[in-house]
């Protein structure tokens, strides 16, 4: 099974700096892999490891500095790494992302029976990139992704999380899939997979790499643009009271009486 | 780009398995009509999917809500949702009918809905949004929370339908009866030659429904690290048995076993607005009270004055979980 599995760096940082676009400044920020996207990793390589054959290309779209973290992912055991990365990219919004995400895969992967993506990235915590992708390529989703039941050739059978309760389903490949577990314990990486891994070229895919013209790329390209970014204040009163344990029961029986 | 796109709002009527449309539905209607107020008193219609027969038993509700009209696509196969056939038919309708604006819930269905739509009409989506307003050349101004809630961003959209989804608990419904003549309008299903390529095989339903629990509950007390293990939200529960309320937790007590993922507020979990929600062993980290930070009135006990918790409570207590709880449980 060819799986292209697709992940996001984002900030660790409290300290956000914007652009004077008012998109999000991604250079000179330190950044670490998306959670989700290490649920994503886990699953996409439980899929290898279930059949045989099987190889997996991590695909990032960021700036140049994204090439440590897909470093570290092909420790993990993956194979191939690509950094979909171009200036002409910077302000995309899901759609744009979606867009330029499935040309890379097209252009490099077009054989691919799945696509794997974290649920949604901290950062932007939209969810969106994921659908918008499979929506280019048209081909099926399965988002809220909890676990692999059983992965053939051409089907895969997965558990998800619905609103009501928890669906296993049965997709047929091509597919796309967003994991949403957190129940993974998140691998190690092997010795002789950093040393493997850092002799590897991550192949590097600019916009006309993927024949995308300027008007579908980054801020051009999306349907949606940040107008205003400002800080989000807290309208509660933060009264703070140190004091016995007995004061503490009686201010607590208190405050609830008095609000219930 | 001139706007053709003059037939009003559209909002997805989610309908559960069992029958019932989902709350949000019914929150975003709410805001949708003020919309429809600024922008000179539009439309607010509605599309749902239901099984033969099933649209008899919403008309009433739609009417007194004040829905001017109801698009819907009766079918067999529409007792569960589809990703593949509610998406192609909804393009569709709007591609027909030309809304200005399209809604829909940030539910599980929501999330995995919207960007298809969105996605094959080529318009923008903004995820999430706290705050939905029209602004002065008459665009929907969309606020939503971003880098774990620390900034607010107003988003526009260039292009029609402006689409946003909302989760459920932001906005509240109108309880007041708002009756229209509602117009319901049955719409063809066209997916010959289409198969679904996802297959529902088995579905277990949420034994203990925490999910509607937490959304409706008028008290939460909710548990974080500090209440270390299992015995601390064994004290959990026992407070919230006393006083009435739904427990909660944060990703890290998930993470660790404590609660059920279906138990989580925050970023990733649910938004919950009580009206008193009692924030225990809990840090603050923004992930979590951006899923709690707008309800009434906030307690925090814990340990460590410092904890940024404080400063977005209305009541802080500086103390240690395990000596309050037990001693208010004695009384």
């Amino acid at each position: 099974m060819k799986i292209a599995l697709c992940i996001k760096q984002v900030p660790d940082t409290t300290d956000i700096k914007w652009t004077e676009n008012n998109t999000i400044q991604r250079e000179g920020v330190e950044s670490v892999i998306n959670p989700y996207d290490i649920y994503a990793t886990e699953l996409a390589l439980k899929i290898k490891e279930q059949v045989s054959g099987s190889s997996i290309t991590v695909f990032t779209m960021g700036p140049a500095q994204a090439e440590s973290m897909l470093r570290k992912v092909l420790a993990l055991g993956c194979d191939n790494a690509v950094l979909i990365s171009d200036r002409k990219f910077a302000g995309a919004d899901t759609f744009a992302t979606g867009q330029t995400i499935s040309r890379a895969i097209r252009t490099v992967l077009p054989d691919f029976d799945l696509i794997v993506c974290g649920q949604f990235a901290v950062d932007g915590d939209t969810a969106q990139t994921g659908p918008s992708i499979a929506n280019f390529l048209d081909i099926p989703q399965v988002t809220y992704v909890q676990d692999i039941v059983n992965a053939e050739e051409k089907t895969l059978t997965l558990t998800k999380t619905a609103d009501d309760g928890i669906e296993t389903v049965r997709v047929t490949l091509p597919a796309l899939i967003c994991v949403m577990t957190q129940q993974f314990e998140p691998k190690r990486p092997l010795i002789n997979g950093i040393i493997s891994a850092s002799k590897k070229e991550i192949k590097v895919c600019t916009m006309e790499d993927i024949g995308l013209s300027a008007e579908k790329c980054g801020l051009k390209g999306s349907p949606t643009y940040v107008s205003k970014a400002f800080r989000n204040q807290s309208n509660h009163n933060a009264q703070k009271f140190k004091m016995n344990v007995q004061d503490s029961v009686n201010l607590l029986k208190e405050k609830i009486e008095g609000l219930k | 780009m001139p706007n053709e796109n003059n037939s009003g709002i559209l909002i997805y009527a989610q309908k559960n398995r069992d029958g019932y449309i989902h709350t949000v539905f019914f929150e975003l209607l709410n805001k949708a009509k003020e919309l429809a107020q600024k922008l000179g008193g539009v439309d607010v219609n509605a599309v749902i999917f239901t099984s033969p027969g099933q649209i008899d038993g919403y008309k009433e509700a739609f009417s007194n809500m004040g829905v001017n009209k109801v698009f819907y696509f009766e079918d067999e196969r529409f007792k569960n949702y589809s990703t593949e056939y509610y998406s192609k038919l909804i393009v569709e309708l709007v591609k027909e009918t030309r809304p200005e604006i399209m809604l829909v819930g940030a539910t599980n269905e929501g999330r995995d809905l919207a960007p298809r739509i969105s996605g094959a009409l080529a318009t923008g989506l903004t995820a999430d949004c706290t705050g939905l307003d029209i602004n002065e050349n008459g665009q929907l101004a969309a606020t939503r929370p971003t880098f774990g809630g620390q900034l607010m961003a107003t988003i526009l959209c260039k292009t029609y339908p402006q689409m946003a989804t909302v989760r459920p608990n932001v906005f509240k419904v109108n309880p007041v009866n708002n009756y229209v003549q509602t117009e319901f309008i049955q719409r063809a299903v066209t997916l010959n030659g289409i198969n679904d390529r996802v297959e529902i095989i088995e579905f277990k339903k949420n034994v203990q429904n925490v999910i509607n629990e937490l959304d409706s509950a008028e008290i939460i007390v909710a548990g974080g690290r500090g209440l270390k293990n299992e015995a601390g939200f064994k004290l959990l529960k026992q407070f919230a048995d006393k006083i009435g309320a739904s427990v909660g937790a944060t990703r890290v007590a998930v993470e660790m076993g404590l609660a059920p993922q279906s138990a989580q507020i925050g970023q990733t979990g649910k938004t919950v607005t009580p009206r008193i929600y009692i924030a225990c062993g809990i840090s603050g980290a923004i992930q979590h009270t951006i899923g709690m930070e707008n309800s009434a009135h906030i307690i925090a006990i814990n340990n460590d004055e410092n904890a940024p918790i404080f400063d977005i409570a209305d009541t802080g207590i500086v103390g240690d979980f395990f000596e309050i709880i037990p001693e208010f449980l004695k009384e």
